[in-house]
């Protein structure tokens, strides 16, 4: 855990004594909903379909037992006892009234929890691996260059009014889970030819109505440098963006328009001027921070406890353990990722009971310790292999053990038409449906990993493109009908989906989903192929062929 | 079903001016006392441009009760006033879906 200081404290306070007056200075009419729309932005407030909207940070994924408790104290004070987990390691509450928000911010405040820069044109939440400093052979734990980025560019006045908003990510592990190349800058550390450890520096990713992968503009960067590299890029974006059309404003447009080499040159230029200024980060400041990262007092224990090889013989635990937990850095220990993808359930919501049991879990097995991942599940990361027998079975409890990590059913999904205002199709209920169809897990497993991912417009909060099978929603005469996308994935080979055909309406998305698995199970060469390695093998066209044979 | 806010006011039909509450963002209807409302059977209902114009006129003028005014569509029946579409029957009935039930 990050231990916050009283800056950050002081900071979050203010915030709150300031949007408090300001949601009065509304509510009076002292303000215009022209004048007070950009500030609520600002804390994350939308006005969505039936009611406001709170985003609220998760930095870097990682929560506290505490700050879970609070989540669940406002899902049940302001809210309707539950919170919707996003595919930006953000947390939502869908039904708080503005009336309320102030003192709603407050209780989140006293646990260092707010919604500064969840929305607006600025910079948004610094996401990374939710196993982040404890995925074994990570380079070193990314949570640390992330909480620079987050320090300096949190209320940061040169970034405040941006073209549009900005997403950075950043991984330390050979395998990307933080879907790097989707983002306006994406980071991944690594070391050079002579061992040192830098970042891979990626821009102008993003999805939206214009998707594109994140091009590499620096191989490797050095540490020192970081802070003011970015500050370059952004800078570059901040000057050369569009801001005459929302639609060509993220910096991948800039990017793709200039070309990524003369972006490069352009970010070389301005960084050239400041890269050994303020912005050089001195080893003591990162030293600093990283010392405000609290790792568990871990015991020295080995793999395979007796408790472990014991609880084996139960068949539904031998399944949950052999697709929900993974090898943790240190011997005797794994992390376990809780499904929020129960059969029926919209994918990512949590009850507040449920936070608050996940909160005491955490608090008895994990440190205290829980993390977010976009992929809208959480993760205890310091579990004892001893434990995982007693913690599977509370949290088989209450309902975070479905064994479908990274399955078909694992589906991520926007809010979709049932709250948002942006909305064209309802994405929630075409996840449910898919779920259900596929909810033998022995189909499932025999389908092996498979990403859906669901967006309900072409905004893509869902990640469409990068799903194994993306589907969009989009509207026809009044009614839901949905593309689908095959191909795509968010890893470090990331690609972009490619269009199966036409858009078919809501009674037949789940169909096409069925066709689209029963054909990679006739296409693929073995069992151990997997539906992505299948598509990249074989093409689109198989599938388009057997999903548009009938229709 | 492309934002009402982004749609030019051409109205073919029964439609009625609807908006969020400014507390608590709460769907409200106007009605034709110049007041919101959330009973859509409640809401003042007009067919015709002009008319449906001097509606969302007023309706926006009220800077202080509603925010985001708009029109949307509605279906006349026999005794009642439906919702006009998808989005507006969403906004009206609420998710299609069930939330999520604490264990």
């Amino acid at each position: 855990m990050y231990i916050y200081d009283d800056f950050d404290r002081t900071l979050v306070d203010e915030r709150v004594r300031e949007f408090r007056d300001q949601v009065n200075r509304r509510l009076s009419g002292e303000l215009t909903e022209e004048e007070f729309k950009p500030l609520r932005l600002m804390n994350g407030v939308y006005l969505q379909l039936h009611a406001y909207m709170l985003r609220i940070a998760i930095p870097y994924g990682t929560l506290s037992s505490d700050q879970m408790r609070t989540l669940a104290h406002v899902a049940r004070r302001y809210d309707r006892n539950y919170g919707h987990f996003t595919t930006r390691q953000n947390i939502q509450f869908n039904w708080i009234k503005l009336e309320e928000l102030p003192d709603a911010m407050a209780d989140l405040a006293q646990a260092g929890l707010h919604g500064m820069q969840t929305s607006g044109n600025c910079v948004r939440n610094v996401t990374t691996d939710q196993w982040a400093g404890v995925a074994p052979g990570e380079i070193e734990d990314p949570r640390i260059w992330a909480e620079l980025l987050r320090q300096h560019l949190t209320l940061h006045p040169e970034f405040s009014f941006l073209p549009r908003k900005f997403k950075i990510a950043l991984t330390a592990s050979a395998h990307d889970r933080a879907a790097v190349k989707i983002h306006d800058i994406g980071l991944h550390m690594h070391r050079n030819g002579a061992g040192e450890t830098g970042f891979e520096v990626m821009v102008g990713g993003g999805l939206g109505r214009t998707p594109f992968l994140g091009k590499t503009i620096k191989p490797f960067l050095p540490k020192r440098d970081l802070l003011s590299y970015v500050e370059a890029i952004i800078r570059t974006y901040n000057q050369y963006g569009r801001r005459d059309n929302i639609y060509k404003a993220r910096i991948k447009i800039l990017v793709h328009e200039l070309g990524a080499e003369k972006f490069a040159r352009e970010v070389e230029e301005e960084w050239q001027s400041i890269k050994d200024g303020a912005l050089a980060l001195d080893p003591a400041v990162v030293a600093d921070i990283a010392a405000r990262f609290r790792y568990p007092d871990y015991e020295a224990l080995k793999d395979d406890p007796p408790e472990l090889a014991k609880a084996r013989a139960d068949n539904r635990f031998r399944v949950w353990l052999d697709n929900s937990v993974a090898n943790h850095k240190l011997p005797g220990y794994a992390i376990v990722t809780l499904s929020l993808k129960p059969e029926g359930g919209p994918p990512g919501d949590a009850t507040a009971r449920q936070m608050d049991s996940i909160a005491d879990l955490a608090e008895r097995y994990s440190f205290g310790e829980i993390r977010v991942g976009h992929e809208q599940n959480l993760a205890l990361p310091h579990v004892a292999q001893r434990d995982l027998p007693a913690l599977w079975r509370a949290l088989d409890e209450i309902g975070v053990a479905t064994p479908n990590v990274n399955l078909i059913s694992d589906i991520i999904a926007c809010p979709g038409l049932d709250y948002c205002s942006l909305a064209n199709a309802r994405s929630i209920p075409v996840a449910q449906e898919i779920a259900r169809r596929f909810k033998d897990l022995d189909l499932a497993r025999n389908l092996g990993r498979l990403h859906i991912n669901i967006s309900g417009c072409i905004n893509a909060c869902g990640h469409h493109h990068i799903g194994h099978i993306g589907i969009l929603g989009i509207e026809k005469n009044g009614e839901e009908y949905y593309q689908v996308t095959i191909g795509g994935r968010a890893d470090e080979n990331a690609e972009l989906g490619k269009i199966l055909g036409p858009a078919v309406p809501y009674g037949e998305i789940a169909d096409v989903v069925e066709d689209i698995a029963a054909a990679y199970l006739e296409l693929r060469e073995r069992p151990g192929e997997l539906f992505i390695d299948t598509v990249a093998r074989v093409g689109v066209d198989p599938f388009k062929e057997r999903v548009y044979a009938t229709r | 079903m492309t934002s009402p806010l982004q749609q030019k006011l051409k109205v073919t039909g029964p439609v009625v001016v609807t908006a969020n509450r400014l507390g608590d963002g709460a769907v409200v209807y106007r009605s034709a006392d110049g007041s919101w409302t959330k009973d859509l059977a409640a809401a003042a209902v007009v067919t015709t441009t002009p008319a449906a114009i001097e509606l969302l006129t007023a309706a926006l003028d009220d800077k202080l009760k509603a925010v985001d005014a708009y029109v949307a569509p509605v279906e006349l029946m026999p005794q009642r006033v439906l919702p006009g579409n998808l989005r507006e029957r969403i906004r009206f009935n609420g998710p299609t879906i069930a939330w999520p039930g604490d264990h």
